[in-house]
This record gives structure tokens, C-alpha cells and sequence, in this order.
């Protein structure tokens, strides 16, 4: 299959939206593609509850005509000029063939991932991302009477902890990593968001009865009470107890669930391959949201881990910009310089505390998929250099979640992406990229 | 300045690793230099097929060499060297192709190297993911399959444990005249230099009649038992899928830890790291005319690397003769994994002064300076490229 488009969005979380209905109110021919089958990104994509900002905009998204791609995944650019490109996308229904994506201008709003840190036990059954448990639980995972300890770092831990009480679970403790004093300028920052400072008192009223710690964190996650690891083979070890460090103290708790994530990490790879500039980890991009490879845009979270708002906001001025309409996109980024003051006092309160990178033992393993230990990570230079003699950061994940992990631990950068940029079946890179001028898209609007 | 070594080897891929051990074996002061770590070249792309070859004699007593070598290793490499005695099978799509299984099952007998002549049949119950209707196959049971950056790793150990040492991060800008120069502006000396830079030889000495080869290779998640052997079609000596000047051919590895590694392209006049998705495509359609279920297997990563051609095929071992000290190492095309250990042999016996075990002369780079040093190399190279 080939399609042509006139912009084309990568993510249907809340920037993806909104560059599309941006987009696609211009007159453009849209299309947006997003591996979940329903649109919404991290936030908004899973129904109920959803807040009235999310039914509006995704309302909004639903009657935009634009060409959706729902369960599509981009696995590898296969042209890339200032005038446009092609992307191969596969389908998550394996008998659908991978599909060609012609377009003129690109917005990526491919939205960001947890960061998860090791420590021993964290690969335990129900030690998961605070984000996945959430998702879990949305998608019917009981929870209700259920023991949760809520670590790590970011405004998530708050808002899930809310969640998981209301749907009856028992949150046991909300374990920031940040200090009070880390946190102060977010406090400020906040002052001048209303909503978000409503927002954040209506979670921490939701969670009143939980102690909210700061400056603590997991140790350690055991399978047995103040044990470690050892049983009969053939039975499951499960999450029994969490140990916690603050101020020099170290507890025990008994619980059912850890949910742990250090903040979220921008999910850069198709940004990376198209070359375009990074700094700090970050898509650099200008006013108009543009990059530096000309024809592509970014908005969301891989500019810069800023919410729900500021993604929205960088999502319609990549939209307007792509669609020919850089008036109206400069005059939108002026409200930008207050969403960034909150951006970077949100990464000052998310910055991660030096001895977390102590947590690992000798024989935490650090990749999942390939089982590869700290102490095997220690010599090694690069992550070029562990990938090659350790096997970290090859297995299906490609380094996805270890990598995060090891820039944190080893001051280790990422290597540049390599397609496909998700695994793809062998049968999706055998097609040539079609070169004649294939059929016009239907555009669904309703 | 520090005292001078024996032997600098400028290279730490699998053929400097093989000739820092062997030098080092033969009691030799040995430095090895790289300008980033061990392993991360073209051996850190390479299959890691460890196969006897026999475009030609020279060619053919150096795989076979160095596949006996890699036979008497096998028992003390550790594990993560991943070495496997899998065996080759040379796929014969039709008669004419079973054929050249008979013609090489003769030459290889008289190397010495013990083969199978399998049928229709048999190549089935061997391999089924196979198509259907394929001819035959001969079986190289003493061809293996390992992982090379852990190889190289492991030879470097090795040298290291005989006294030699390792200087990584360091690129070297000059290298002759006894003399190795560093991009931080440090020197060191030493009686004999190696220069076993792969295809980046040409960086310290541009003469060198050393072409850059691209190749892709795809690795994919773990299948357990798709495939058993490494397979290679026999259309692969004719290099017959030819694809804008460039080529490619059905070659497909099965690793220890499950995974499939499927090969392989070669192009010429590509000199950047970047994915050619025509070839890419072409390489797998390929592939999939002998494995028709390959398109279901799921894809982890795509990769290119650089193999080191000359004009002959064959590997540039021995003095430079224009520089008493300078010794090469390098240009072992498709074949360095296979062939560093015999080209190790014989670096150290060519410094030590000691008889090598096979001859060394075929593999001399003063053959491409006989006569009139301009005779066109690129004459040489497009002569090579029909065949
Ligand atoms: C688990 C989690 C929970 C969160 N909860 C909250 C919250 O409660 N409140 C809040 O303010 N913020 C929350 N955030 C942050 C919030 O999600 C982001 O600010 C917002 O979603 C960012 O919007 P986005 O459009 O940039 O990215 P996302 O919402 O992440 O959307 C990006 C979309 O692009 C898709 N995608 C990525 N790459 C490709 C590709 N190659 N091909 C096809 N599709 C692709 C992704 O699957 C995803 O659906 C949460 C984040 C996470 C990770
Ligand atoms: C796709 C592909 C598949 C292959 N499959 C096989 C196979 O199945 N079997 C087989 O036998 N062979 C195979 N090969 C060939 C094999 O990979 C190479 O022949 C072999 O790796 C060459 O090793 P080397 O040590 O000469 O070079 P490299 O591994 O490239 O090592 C050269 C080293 O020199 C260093 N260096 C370069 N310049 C400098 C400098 N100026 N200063 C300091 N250091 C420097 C580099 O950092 C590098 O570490 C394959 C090659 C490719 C590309």
C-alpha cells in the first residue's frame, strides 16, 4: 500500500492531535500514525475517566479529516529530501503488508516512555512502571484491596497513586526521589499554571491518607520478607516486601505492587534517523517547532518533557507551520516561554539523585532482554562497547529500556538509531519503496 | 620516550588481536593500538563464519589453514565466543549447480578437508525450512560459526596474558620509518609495525590497493532450530544477482543464542554506514527464494559494514617494500574472521624469522608493485569486478 500525504503526524498522543486538527483545518491532506489502536497518546488514550480537555480534543481529532493510521507502526524512512519523503509503516496485524507514507512536510510527536532504573528485584512480577500499572489497571487488572508502593520520580507517581486509590487499591507510600528543596522551583513554576496546581491539590487530596516521602527511594524488592531471592525452583518468586531508603534510614514494607519510574525519557529514534539536531537528549527545534532536517517538524515530549499543555501547544504550532501559516505559528509560540519555565523547573525537580546510581548490585541485571548483569556493564566504555562484548541493549527492546538506564548509570549516549527503529517482520523491508505516483489517499471525514 | 617495542600492531580487530598474540607468542615486545576498542570494525559487523574457500589455491590454503587453527582453539574459547561447529551447506538450486558440489568436493578432498555430498532428499530432512525442489547441497562439517568482537576480545586476552599490551582510544596518524604517531601527538617506536587497520589501512598508507566492499546484514529475534547449518547458495561463486553494479546473495547463519542472521550484499564505491533499502530489499527476497517462511521471523536490527578488497582477492600479509619496518596486514575482504589466525602465523614468522607453515609468497603485497608501480589498480579492480 501507498499513500500520499500532504503532512504527515507520527503519534496521536495530545501534540499528534493537535497538529493534525491544525493541519487538516488548513486544508492539508493529513495523516496521522500511531501504534495503539486508539488515539490519545500516554494521557488520554485509555476511555475513563477521561477529563473534559481530553473528550474535547480527542472529539475534535475524530471529526477532523485526516487520513488515520490507527495500529501502524513507522519502522524505517526510506527517502528523506527538503520537498519530502517516504516511511515505511507495518501494521500490528501481521498478514496486513508494511505500507509506503509519501509526504511534503513531517511532524513527529512520537511522545515519550518511563525510564526505569535498576536495583535489586526490580525484574520481579508486580514490580512495574508507574504508567504501566496504571495502564493495567485500566485495562482491568484488579487492584482494589491491594497493598501498592509508588516510587521514583515525577508529577506521575502523584497522579497514578490518585488513581489506584480511587479504584480501591491501598497505597502504602509515594516515595519521590527529589528533595523538598529539588522541588521548590517547580512549586513556583506552578503557581503561575492554575489548572496544573488545581490538578496537582486534587491528586494530593485524592492521597491524603498515603505519606508523600521525599528524598526516598527503593533499595531493594524481595520475594520473601527481609530474604532475598531463594526457593524452590518451579514456583514463581513474588513481590513481598520493598525495602525503602530515606535520610539514612532503611525500612521494610510489605505490599502486593511496586510501581516505579524515574520520569519519562523522549522517544527520539525516528528524530535520530532522520538527523535531526539533539541536544541534552532533546529534538532541538525552532519557534515554529521546525527541526533542523528541513521538511520535518517535532512537537511533544521529545522537544522536552513539558505534559499534557505544552504538547498541545507545540502540536498546533507545528501544524499551522507545516500547513504554510507561519504567522499564525509565531504568534501561537508566544505562549511558549512560560510552558518552557515549567518544562525545565519540572526536569530540575525530575533530576535524578547521584547515589541511585548505587542501587545496582553485582548481579542486578541491568538488560532485561539479553540477562546482563551491572557487573558485567562496569569495564566496558561505551554503549557501543557493551552492546558489542556484553550483548546489553540487543534484544527485542533494542536498548530502549536499558539505555536510559545506562546513560544514567555510565554517562553512556545512546547510538544513533538504526532501522527498523521497532522490530519488523523480515517480510516488511523486502518491498522497494514504490517510485511512481500511487493513488490518492480516501480521506475519512465525517 | 619509553623503550621500543618488538612489534606495534596498529589495530585491534580480529587480525591485529591474531598477529598480537602470535607475536607475542613468539616472545616478542607486542603494543597493540586502536583508535577506539577491540573488535569494533568491520569485525564487529562481520557473519563470523569460519569457512574453507576455494576461489583460489592461495586462497584455499589460507581458509583451510586457518580453519584448522580455529579447530584447535575451539576446546579453550569461552563461552561467549559463541563458537559453534555448525558446518556449510553450499545450496545447489539444479543440476548444474550440483555439479560445482562435485567439483568442489573433489579440490576440497585433496586439501584435506572432509565433505558430504547431500541429495535432494536428505538436504530437506537436513534443513526443512527450505524451499522445495532444490538439488543437493555439499556438506563442510569443520566450518563453524562464532561471535567475532568476542573472539577478537579473546585473542587480545591472550596476547595480553603473553606480556604484550593494549593502548585503546588512540588514533594512530602515521605509522613507518619505525616510528607510530598519534592524533594526541605522542609517538612511540618499534623495530617492526603492523598495520592491521582493515579498511581503514589506506588512512596511513593510500597506496595500498585496498577498495572499500559495503555489505548489509539483518539480524532477527530468537528461532531456535529455523535453521541449523549456515547456508550459502552456490549461485554465490557465480555472484550472479547482480543489482545496479552491486549484488547479493542467499547466506544465512544460525547463532547460538537462537537468532538468524541473514546475508549478504556487496557494493562497491559506498563509503558511508547508511542503509541501501533497494539492496536491503533485494538481499531478503533472496533469501526468501530459499526460505519461503523468512518473512515471518521478526527483525531486530539492520547494519552495514566494510570489508577490505583488493584487486585479487586476496589478503595483503608480509613487508611493505618500501619501508623495511612496515609490515600490512589487511585487505581480507569477506573472509578476516575466518582468516586472521593464519594471517597471525604468519605476520610473527615473518618478524621472528621462522619458516611459516604455509607460503607465504601469494599473499606478499609486493605483488602489486612488481613491475610499473602505476599498472593501473583500477584496471585490476574492474577486472575483478566480473567475475
Ligand atoms: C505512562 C505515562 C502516563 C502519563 N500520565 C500523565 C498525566 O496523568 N498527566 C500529564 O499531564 N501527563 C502525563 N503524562 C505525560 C503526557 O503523556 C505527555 O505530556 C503527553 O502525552 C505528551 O504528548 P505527546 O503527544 O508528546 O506524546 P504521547 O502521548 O506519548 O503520544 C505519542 C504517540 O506516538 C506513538 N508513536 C511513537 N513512535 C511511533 C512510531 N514510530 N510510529 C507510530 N506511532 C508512534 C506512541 O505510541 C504514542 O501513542 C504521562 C506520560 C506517560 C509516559
Ligand atoms: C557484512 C560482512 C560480513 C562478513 N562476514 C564474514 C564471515 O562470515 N566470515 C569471515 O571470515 N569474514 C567475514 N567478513 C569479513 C570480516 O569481517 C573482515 O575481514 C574482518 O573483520 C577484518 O578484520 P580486521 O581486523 O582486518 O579489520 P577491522 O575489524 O575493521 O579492524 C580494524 C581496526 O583498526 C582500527 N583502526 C583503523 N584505523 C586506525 C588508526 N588510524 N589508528 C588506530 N586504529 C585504527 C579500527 O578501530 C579497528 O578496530 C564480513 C564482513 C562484512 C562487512
Amino acid at each position: 500500500m501507498t499513500q500520499i500525504f500532504d503532512t504527515l503526524v507520527i503519534g496521536a498522543g495530545p501534540a499528534g492531535m493537535a497538529a493534525a486538527i491544525a493541519a487538516a483545518e488548513s486544508g492539508q491532506r493529513v495523516g496521522v500514525v500511531d501504534d495503539n489502536p486508539a488515539p490519545g497518546g500516554q494521557v488520554w488514550r485509555h476511555g475513563t475517566p477521561l477529563p473534559n480537555a481530553g473528550r474535547r480534543w480527542k472529539g475534535q481529532f475524530e471529526a477532523a479529516p485526516a487520513v488515520r493510521l490507527a495500529g501502524w507502526r513507522v519502522i524505517d524512512c526510506l527517502r528523506l529530501a527538503p520537498d519530502g519523503g517516504v516511511l515505511r509503516a507495518e501494521c500490528n496485524t501481521p498478514s496486513v503488508p508494511a505500507a509506503d507514507l509519501h509526504f511534503r512536510h513531517l511532524i513527529l510527536a512520537t511522545g515519550a516512555r518511563e525510564r526505569f532504573l535498576p536495583f535489586p528485584g526490580w525484574t520481579l512480577p508486580n514490580v512495574m512502571g508507574v504508567g504501566g500499572l496504571d495502564a493495567m489497571v485500566r485495562g482491568g487488572l484488579p487492584i482494589a484491596g491491594k497493598r501498592v508502593v509508588v516510587a521514583g520520580t515525577g508529577p506521575l507517581l502523584l497522579a497514578v497513586a490518585a488513581h489506584l486509590i480511587k479504584r480501591g487499591a491501598q497505597v502504602v507510600a509515594i516515595c519521590e526521589q527529589a528533595s523538598l528543596a529539588q522541588m521548590a522551583p517547580l512549586g513556583l513554576a506552578l503557581l503561575r499554571q492554575p489548572g496544573k496546581l488545581r490538578q496537582g491539590a486534587a491528586y494530593r487530596w485524592a492521597t491524603r491518607k498515603t505519606p508523600f516521602l521525599t528524598h526516598c527511594w527503593p533499595l531493594a524488592a524481595l520475594a520473601e520478607p527481609g530474604a532475598d531471592d531463594h526457593r524452590d525452583p518451579g514456583t514463581q518468586p513474588r513481590l513481598r516486601t520493598v525495602t525503602l531508603h530515606r535520610n539514612e534510614r532503611q525500612w521494610n514494607v510489605a505490599c502486593d505492587y511496586l510501581a516505579c519510574g524515574f520520569h519519562l525519557v523522549p522517544n527520539t529514534e525516528l528524530a535520530t534517523l532522520l538527523g535531526c539536531q539533539m541536544q541534552d537528549g532533546f529534538v532541538v527545534t525552532d519557534q515554529q517547532m521546525r527541526t533542523s532536517t528541513p521538511g520535518v517538524w517535532c512537537a511533544g515530549e521529545p522537544t522536552g518533557i513539558g505534559g499534557v499543555d505544552a504538547s498541545l501547544l507545540e502540536g498546533r504550532i507545528a501544524g499551522l507551520s507545516a500547513a504554510g501559516k507561519s504567522e499564525a505559528a509565531l504568534s501561537l509560540s508566544q505562549r511558549r516561554p512560560a510552558i518552557q519555565a515549567f518544562t525545565q523547573a519540572l526536569e530540575h525537580a525530575c533530576r535524578l539523585n547521584p547515589r541511585l546510581r548505587d542501587l545496582a548490585a553485582e548481579e542486578t541485571t541491568v538488560c532485561r532482554c539479553e540477562d546482563v548483569h551491572m557487573g558485567a556493564l562496569r569495564e566496558r566504555s561505551s554503549a557501543r562497547d557493551a552492546r558489542l562484548h556484553t550483548r546489553c541493549g540487543m534484544g527485542p527492546c533494542q536498548g530502549r529500556i536499558c539505555g536510559a538506564a545506562t546513560e544514567f548509570l555510565f554517562g553512556w549516549l545512546p547510538d544513533p538509531a538504526r532501522p527498523p527503529i521497532f522490530p519488523a517482520l523480515v517480510s516488511s523491508l523486502m518491498e522497494e519503496a514504490a517510485a511512481g505516483s500511487p493513488a490518492q489517499p480516501e480521506i475519512d471525514s465525517r | 620516550m619509553t623503550d621500543p617495542y618488538d612489534v606495534i600492531v596498529v589495530g585491534a580487530g580480529i587480525v591485529g588481536a591474531a598477529c598480537a598474540r602470535a607475536c607475542a607468542a613468539q616472545g616478542l615486545t607486542t603494543l597493540v593500538v586502536d583508535a577506539a576498542g577491540v573488535g569494533g570494525g568491520a569485525t564487529a559487523a562481520g557473519m563470523g563464519h569460519i569457512v574453507v574457500m576455494d576461489d583460489s589455491p592461495a586462497q584455499l590454503a589460507l581458509t583451510r589453514r586457518s580453519q584448522q587453527l580455529w579447530g584447535a582453539l575451539a576446546a579453550e574459547l569461552p563461552s561467549k565466543v559463541e563458537f559453534e561447529p555448525r558446518g556449510t551447506l553450499w545450496v545447489a538450486a539444479d543440476e548444474e549447480e550440483m555439479q560445482e558440489v562435485r567439483r568442489k568436493q573433489v579440490v576440497y578432498s585433496a586439501a584435506g578437508v572432509r565433505t558430504e555430498v547431500l541429495d535432494a532428499h536428505s538436504l530437506a530432512a537436513a534443513e526443512p525450512q527450505l524451499r522445495p525442489g532444490l538439488a543437493g547441497a555439499l556438506l563442510v562439517p569443520s566450518d563453524a560459526v562464532l561471535y567475532p568482537p568476542a573472539a577478537a576480545a579473546y585473542l587480545i586476552h591472550q596476547a595480553m596474558d603473553l606480556g604484550a599490551r593494549m593502548l585503546p582510544s588512540q588514533r594512530v596518524v602515521a605509522a613507518g620509518r619505525g616510528q607510530v604517531r598519534m592524533e594526541d601527538g605522542s609517538s612511540l617506536s618499534a623495530s617492526r609495525i603492523v598495520n592491521a587497520c582493515g579498511a581503514g589501512a589506506i588512512s596511513l598508507l593510500p597506496e595500498l590497493p585496498i577498495r572499500k566492499r559495503r555489505g548489509h546484514l539483518l539480524i532477527t529475534d530468537r528461532y531456535p532450530g529455523f535453521v541449523h547449518h549456515q547456508l550459502v547458495e552456490l549461485g554465490y561463486l557465480k555472484s550472479a544477482h547482480s543489482v545496479a553494479g552491486a549484488s547479493v546473495a542467499f547466506n544465512v547463519q544460525p547463532r547460538q543464542t537462537g537468532q538468524v542472521l541473514i546475508g549478504s550484499s556487496r557494493e562497491f564505491g559506498e563509503e558511508d554506514a547508511a542503509i541501501n533499502h533497494t539492496l536491503l530489499a533485494a538481499m531478503l527476497r533472496r533469501a526468501q527464494s530459499y526460505l519461503p517462511r523468512i518473512g515471518a521471523l521478526k527483525t531486530i536490527r539492520v547494519w552495514t559494514g566494510f570489508r577490505a578488497a583488493t584487486p585479487d582477492k586476496l589478503p595483503l600479509i608480509g613487508p611493505w617494500p618500501d619501508d623495511p619496518s612496515l609490515l600490512l596486514a589487511t585487505g581480507h575482504e569477506g573472509l578476516g574472521i575466518t582468516t586472521s589466525l593464519a594471517t597471525g602465523e604468519l605476520v610473527a614468522a615473518e618478524i621472528a624469522g621462522v619458516k611459516p607453515e604455509i607460503p607465504a609468497q601469494p599473499y606478499l603485497p609486493a605483488r602489486f608493485l612488481d613491475g610499473s608501480r602505476a599498472a593501473s589498480q583500477q584496471g585490476l579492480f574492474e577486472e575483478a569486478a566480473h567475475d
